[in-house]
């Protein structure tokens, strides 16, 4: 990939010791993270173990790594020092792979992969398949650690703050607060003892950045903890993660023990006297715990219900400690900001949203996968160009933000920059990234049913506009969707989703109205339809009959 | 925080719930324990029965009726048994708009089991998930733990028969 970082050292420094022998040194990277896994890839590398032992190619190494990127063609295969890329591998294609190794000359060296991969500037996923996940050498081998050494040897926690502050960093998770100035109010706060969480409840739907990274890349989440840590004096940390990634866990596992092991966790970090341990605290299926104030409850061990702000946790947290809660992609981009500075990092993005922003592309779009791009980016640009456009060449509809807080984007603004302020204006909302494209096939009335259905179940139940004008919502938007509505119901819909957006506790309650007033405001006529000409345009939703009415 | 409890006894001598003990015991057998302590003992006998909750309540020095309010809190626990195999179907946005719905109706009406039913020879369990994180594979199933993609209702329903 043409973004490989100029400190990070060559992968493979052996390959370029020994041009001279015969055969030559080659590596396949064999894509180990969930997507690709499900499609097989385990049996895929052992396959290809096999075959390279039996063609007696002893310089050929095997490597599994994270996600590369491509989920839409796994199982992947790539050769590390050609960058050819096998798609939608299957046992008898291991043959060929064999194949190309042999072929592979110590001159070779990486040719372009199409746009997919030269589009994408990659800061939070730079390591993404090119480390072994559960290897802290690969990562040290990257520039792992360097920062964390860096920041505990030469700077104090005041300046590391700072450099966040002056990169113009923001929280990844959704809602963009500055991280900087999070990390100082924590630093700030009164109290000996502090907490760092990182948020990888990634809840929304369609959305899997924080499962990618953390199944690929888990010690730079580690990395970007500790640096927190020292920023804010704290020496604890949790990750709170997903019951539903036991992959990301699992190799979380092992990388925390690495880590301590080499002591970049525990008592003593990097020979200093800073000390920082971390913990794992699984979630339990619970959307709304990635709501801060409700996922303090449940890494309590309480029903993750959320709490009025403020007090904010950065203030009053965990066990009432101040508490720093950044999202796991957040984390993911520090130890790269501090590595390369904070100007180099300001220095990409749009106006006040800074650096780069990692998608997950899914829906009705060819290249389904996971891609990092700088802010500022056209949709355009990401759904076409890096995306490859719509499955089977049908009309683009809507693109889906933001979650089921976020809204749809129609075909007239695709060529918008894609900023958090921008996609406030639309009506929607960054949220954690993921990006689902939607064609002619998709009813926005059905869209805006599924989101609320989504939100009636997962409400916590704690405060009343949320548990019960979310389920009068869904009612509302279920006898649209079958053409029993009238206009009257409709204005209810409006007026209940406006309530709702102002007097409910958390982001939940008050962003369930946003996939309704967004798909309102883009596509009332197709409201109109089902309630007055009692049609679904797109064929989706069944309409009663009109005799079956009483 | 409440002290722990003096020593509650395991409801029976099965050895699973050693493990349970000890995961609660890393955690210093404290209140904040607890949704750990429930995903251990799903982990180790599939669902959560009254006893096991009541001896992690116990244990944890936790009142049975939090207990009861945090496993039926989290989707996650169950406190039913599960049927010979489980089939989760995620129902995210990228499985929906690719038609997780008509997985769902199609096991309805062949197998007869709603999401979170399982069927009346306890054979299949149906659940759903609200996201896998395989939207590349959408719409995405779990088989008994195994992850397939781009499944249609047919060969789901054949595949389940057949097991």
């Amino acid at each position: 990939m043409s973004e490989i970082p100029a400190t990070a050292k060559p992968i493979r420094r052996r390959a370029t010791e020994r041009v001279l022998e015969e055969p030559p040194c080659a590596t396949a990277y064999v894509c180990e993270a969930a997507s690709c896994m499900s499609a097989q890839a385990h049996d895929i590398s052992a396959r290809l173990g096999e075959s390279v032992a039996a063609a007696g190619l002893s310089d050929v190494t095997i490597k599994r790594v994270g996600c590369l990127g491509l989920c839409a063609a796994g199982p992947l295969v790539e050769i590390a020092e050609t960058g050819q890329l096998f798609e939608r591998v299957r046992p008898e294609n291991v043959e060929g792979i064999v194949q190309a190794l042999k072929k592979v000359k110590p001159t070779d060296t990486r040719q372009p992969q199409g746009p997919f991969f030269e589009r994408q500037l990659r800061v939070a996923t730079e390591n993404l398949g090119r480390i072994d996940p559960e290897s802290l050498e690969d990562y040290v081998d990257r520039g792992g650690y360097e920062a964390l050494k860096r920041v505990l040897s030469e700077m104090t926690s005041t300046e590391v703050r700072d450099e966040i502050t002056r990169s113009g960093l923001r929280g990844r998770g959704g809602a963009g607060y500055p991280t900087g100035l999070k990390w100082t109010t924590v630093a700030k706060a009164q109290g000996t003892q502090k907490y760092v969480i990182c948020n990888a409840d990634e809840g929304d739907p369609g959305a899997f950045m924080d499962r990618s990274v953390l199944e690929s890349d888990p010690f730079r989440v580690l990395e970007g903890m500790a640096i927190a840590a020292f920023a804010v004096h704290a020496t604890e940390g949790y990750i709170y993660c997903r019951a539903e990634y036991p992959l990301a866990v699992s190799r979380l596992r092992t990388a925390i023990r690495l880590a301590q092991r080499a002591g970049y966790l525990g008592t003593g970090i990097a020979e200093t006297s800073f000390n920082f341990d971390v913990q794992i605290r699984l979630g339990a299926g619970a959307f709304v715990c990635g709501e801060e104030t409700a996922l303090i409850a449940s890494v309590e061990g309480r029903r993750g219900t959320p709490r009025p702000r403020p007090p904010y946790p950065a203030v009053n947290g965990l066990w009432e400690c101040p508490t720093l809660i950044n999202n796991v992609e957040t984390f993911a981009s520090v130890p790269t900001i501090l590595r390369k500075g904070a100007e180099w990092y300001a220095g990409i993005g749009v106006g006040k949203s800074k650096g780069t922003k990692v998608f997950a592309l899914a829906g009705r779009i060819v290249n389904t996968g996971l891609v990092e791009v700088p802010m500022g980016m056209t949709l355009r640009e990401i759904v076409y160009d890096i995306g490859g456009g719509i499955i089977d060449g049908r009309p683009f509809k809507a693109v889906q933000t933001g979650g089921p807080s976020g809204g749809c984007i129609p075909a007239q603004f695709l060529d918008i920059p894609v900023s958090y302020e921008s996609l406030i204006e639309l009506g929607s909302f960054m949220g954690s990234g993921g990006l689902i494209v939607m064609d002619d096939t998709s009813c926005m009335v059905d869209v805006a049913k599924y989101f609320q259905d989504f939100c009636r179940d997962e409400s916590c139940g704690k405060c009343v506009p949320c548990r019960v004008g979310t389920t009068l919502m869904y009612m509302l938007l279920d006898l649209i969707s079958r053409g029993e509505a009238t206009l009257d119901d409709l204005a209810q819909l409006e007026r209940l989703a406006g309530i709702v957006q102002r007097t409910a506790l958390c982001g939940l309650g008050q962003g369930a109205p946003n996939p309704i007033f967004s798909t309102l405001r883009y596509f009332r006529d197709e409201y109109l339809a089902h309630i007055v000409d009692r049609v679904c345009p797109a064929g989706v939703c069944s309409i009663t009959p009109a005799e079956a009415i009483v | 925080m409440p002290a722990p409890h003096a020593k509650p006894l395991a409801p029976t001598d099965d050895k699973r719930w050693k493990i349970v003990e000890t995961r609660m015991r890393r955690m210093g057998d404290r209140p904040a324990a607890l949704i750990e302590a429930l995903h251990a003992a799903q982990e180790a006998f599939g669902y959560l029965d009254t006893d096991a909750l009541h001896f992690v309540g116990d244990k944890l020095g936790v009142p049975h009726s939090r207990v009861f309010g945090v496993a039926t809190f989290y989707s996650f626990f169950t406190l039913k048994p599960q049927g010979e195999h489980t089939c989760v179907v995620c129902t995210g946005t990228a499985c929906y708009i690719n038609g997780s719905q008509e997985i769902l109706v199609g096991l309805d009406r062949a197998l007869h089991v709603k999401p979170k039913e399982t069927s009346a020879d306890g054979r299949v369990s149906v659940l759903t998930a609200r996201c896998l994180g395989a939207c590349s594979l959408a719409p995405a199933v779990i088989v008994d733990g195994e992850v397939k993609g781009k499944v249609t209702a047919g060969e789901l329903v054949a595949q389940l028969e057949a097991m």
